[in-house]
């Protein structure tokens, strides 16, 4: 279909110019149901934006003096960023493990990754009042270096870049550009292991921020390991979030799948969900050592006791159960089950942090519920990250198989190498 | 006070860009740590026992930063405890305790190792070395100092396209004049009283001291959050007065240290250890760089 890509480079701006706008164009059925009830919501969405940029904060949303932040951090930013955490987790994988059974679904996750930091953590720029300012910590009016702020948001920002270079050889694979391509790809294991590092500091750094909010957080969640809690968490959010993404993904574009692949993701499924019961383990064991430690036993009987119990057991502990149930009898359904329950619990936690056992002491008739704009705002960032997703799955090799020069490279530089190494990576793969 | 304000003041004004331009890229210096010090901080001693709620203070904040002036005749307001609001940097409010009624005038604390100064991102929120906790216009509206405060000062403009922080400069723009904060100068009874921290706190133990049976033992603010720059004095335990009094004596800076200290670390083992792994699962035959797609 992208007769360029596939018979050679770009020679000329003008043939990039001519390709980028015949690639523009959209491509499949317009009316699908998802198009149908997504469009509208976008359009509703970026109106409410328009009025919030002119009006300010208050006049979309319910945030008070008591509740100065809503679903728009607490779930954009917050559920968000623990998503997309799946990015650094199989690039460690893949490129620093050399794990090759996850090689498929790798390109898909760092994409997902991107546009998550690109559109949620974007929300941030929303839900600043005086946004105008967002450029201040970057250009140095003034560097509050004493701030976690300060370190999430240049992790934000430097990560975005690293997860882009980290995606950059698929870009290039879709316009063409042999040489260009070349040189993307011999970056990307600094990308990856600059943003390994990135992640694993701005994923506790969430955390971190409510280190501050000690008097306002109810005793079952504050502990100092907030920022710990927060990592370990954001392994088994991406990893879910790959297997839920993945199983939906596989099934839409389908048609873009090679057989062998669309074989490949059961195992790799079942993979992840090891991976998922491990992480989930770690946390639940750390969960019930702070729980321990803090002698917060009394608190179980009260009412945030119970909620507190729903989330530990229920979506925390019970989806670990599963996951391992599911990897045990390889039952892909259980695991799929297992994916979506975990991240409730991670949704539910995250906006625990932030806005439930947030000033958990405020009587319900004061507290902090979002407006329904906040809400449509919030769904339209959603259904505009899946729209580019689409746009950027249909056109360039991210679920389907690289073009033939790509291919042809690789066995050319490598050729002696992957003979020598088939064995190897077979008993690896068992 | 007996202090030449005004050249003190300006002292500090030499001092400070030096001052600022050192300690850009080291961590808050624990001020604990210096046992006679050269410069202190202002602050404000409020004496509960002596305030008759008469909202002279609200009346002259207001006058002196151009907010909506309130009706102090208008005893309704006694009604609800009130805090403070985006047009109100300070408020009176009336408890009934087990002493009577008694007068709180509340308002930014000014601490001394404040938390929204630690949370800025962008130092908007800075502690002067004056004492006071000011607030400037390169904020980003990001409202990480409102959760981070223990008193819950900050106040956010949600209804304005260029929203603002409020809360309580304490006069800032008239310290630098060498006048005292408005809301001191206008009260009738003396319940507010100005001066250096370390000051105030021997005039409060005076106080308490001399009349026994007018106050009880505690200085709110001493030991409050690591201390604050306003001090309170009561006849009554805090907890009738709206204090809380379950804060502890920690520095809110001091909980996100550990975590700010670990990532340098983080940033220069963890990509080490990375390469590491790396190296050890190459396989054999292959060229330098790893293999990539």
């Amino acid at each position: 279909m992208n007769e360029l890509a596939t018979h050679g480079e770009i020679k000329s701006l003008k043939d990039l110019f001519y390709f980028i706008r015949k690639e523009l164009k959209p491509k499949g059925k317009i009316f699908t149901p998802f198009n149908v009830i997504s469009f509208p919501i976008i359009l509703l969405g970026a109106f409410l934006v328009i009025l919030r940029l002119a009006k300010g904060l208050g006049s979309v949303t319910n945030l008070s003096q008591e509740f100065p932040w809503g679903i728009w951090i607490g779930f954009d930013v917050m559920v968000g960023v623990a998503f997309a955490g799946g990015a650094y987790i199989l690039t460690f994988v893949v490129y620093i493990l050399r794990s090759e059974r996850y090689h498929p679904v790798v390109r898909a996750t760092v994409l997902n990754g991107f546009l998550a930091y690109v559109f949620y953590a974007g929300a941030i720029f929303l839900d600043l009042g005086r946004w105008w300012n967002i450029v201040n910590p970057i250009i140095g009016n003034k560097f509050g270096v004493n701030s976690v702020l300060f370190l999430v948001s240049w992790h934000f920002l430097l990560y975005m870049i690293s997860l882009f270079i980290e995606f950059s050889p698929t870009v290039a694979e879709w316009l063409g550009l042999k040489r260009i391509r070349k040189i993307l790809a011999s970056l990307t294991i600094g990308a990856v292991i600059f943003g390994i590092a990135l992640s694993t500091l701005h994923q506790s750094g969430l955390g971190a921020l409510f280190l501050m909010a000690k008097d306002k957080i109810h005793p079952l969640w504050y502990t100092e390991f907030i920022p710990v809690l927060f990592f370990v968490s954001s392994i088994f959010a991406g990893l879910s979030m790959v297997i839920f993404e993945g199983t939906i993904s596989h099934k839409v574009f389908s048609h873009q799948i090679d057989p062998e692949h669309q074989a490949s993701f059961d195992r790799i499924l079942i993979g992840l969900g090891k991976g998922c019961a491990g992480a989930l383990f770690v946390y639940f064991f750390m969960k019930v050592l702070i729980l321990i430690h803090g002698k917060q036993w009394p608190l179980l009987a009260t009412p945030m006791g119970t909620w507190y119990l729903i989330e530990v057991i229920g979506l925390v502990l019970l989806p670990c159960v599963l996951f391992l149930h599911g990897v045990r009898y390889q039952n892909l359904t259980v695991i799929k089950m297992a994916a979506i329950l975990s991240m409730i619990g991670i949704i539910i936690n995250r906006l625990n942090y932030s806005i439930i056992a947030f000033k958990w002491y405020v009587p319900l008739s004061e507290r902090y519920l979002p407006s329904w704009m906040e809400i449509v705002i919030t769904l339209s960032i959603i259904f505009t990250e899946i729209w580019v997703f689409r746009w950027v799955v249909n056109r360039m090799p991210v679920l389907k198989e690289s073009p033939e020069w790509v291919l042809e490279e690789k066995t050319v530089e490598k050729g002696i190498a992957l003979r020598k190494e088939a064995p190897q990576w077979k008993v690896s793969a068992m | 006070m007996g202090i030449d304000r005004r050249g003190f003041l300006k002292l500090f004004g030499v001092g400070i860009g030096g001052a600022l331009s050192g300690s850009l890229f080291l961590p808050n210096p624990s001020r604990g740590e210096v046992i006679i010090p050269k410069t202190e901080f202002l602050g404000i001693l409020v004496d509960t026992t002596r305030c008759i709620g008469c909202r002279s203070c609200e009346a002259a904040c207001a006058e002196a930063h151009h907010l909506p002036v309130p009706d102090i005749d208008d005893l309704s307001v006694f009604e609800k405890e009130r805090k403070t609001t985006v047009h109100q940097w300070t408020v009176v409010n009336r408890y009934e305790t087990e002493k009577g009624e008694v007068f709180v005038k509340r308002q930014c604390m000014h601490c001394n190792q404040p938390g929204c100064v630690a949370a800025c991102l962008v130092k908007a929120m800075e502690k002067r070395k004056e004492g006071p906790v000011t607030w400037e216009t390169n904020c980003m509206g990001c409202r990480y100092c409102m959760p981070s405060c223990p008193f819950e000062i900050p106040k956010f403009e949600f209804h304005s396209a260029n929203p603002k922080i409020q809360k309580c400069n304490m006069c800032w723009e008239r310290l630098k004049k060498g006048e005292k904060p408005a809301c001191v100068e206008n009260c009738p009874e003396e319940a507010l009283l100005f001066g250096p921290r370390r000051e105030l706190l021997e005039e409060a133990r005076r106080r308490i001291y001399q009349k026994p049976g007018n106050y009880i033992s505690h200085i709110y603010g001493e030991h409050e959050v690591g201390g604050t720059g306003i001090l309170y004095l009561s006849k009554v335990p805090f907890e009738q007065i709206g204090f809380r009094t379950d804060l502890g004596t920690t520095p809110y800076p001091e909980y996100t240290k550990g975590f700010l200290y670990a990532v340098p670390l983080v940033l220069l083992l963890w990509p080490s250890f990375l390469i590491g792994v790396n190296a050890l699962t190459k396989h054999e035959g292959e060229r330098k760089g790893g293999r990539m797609r």
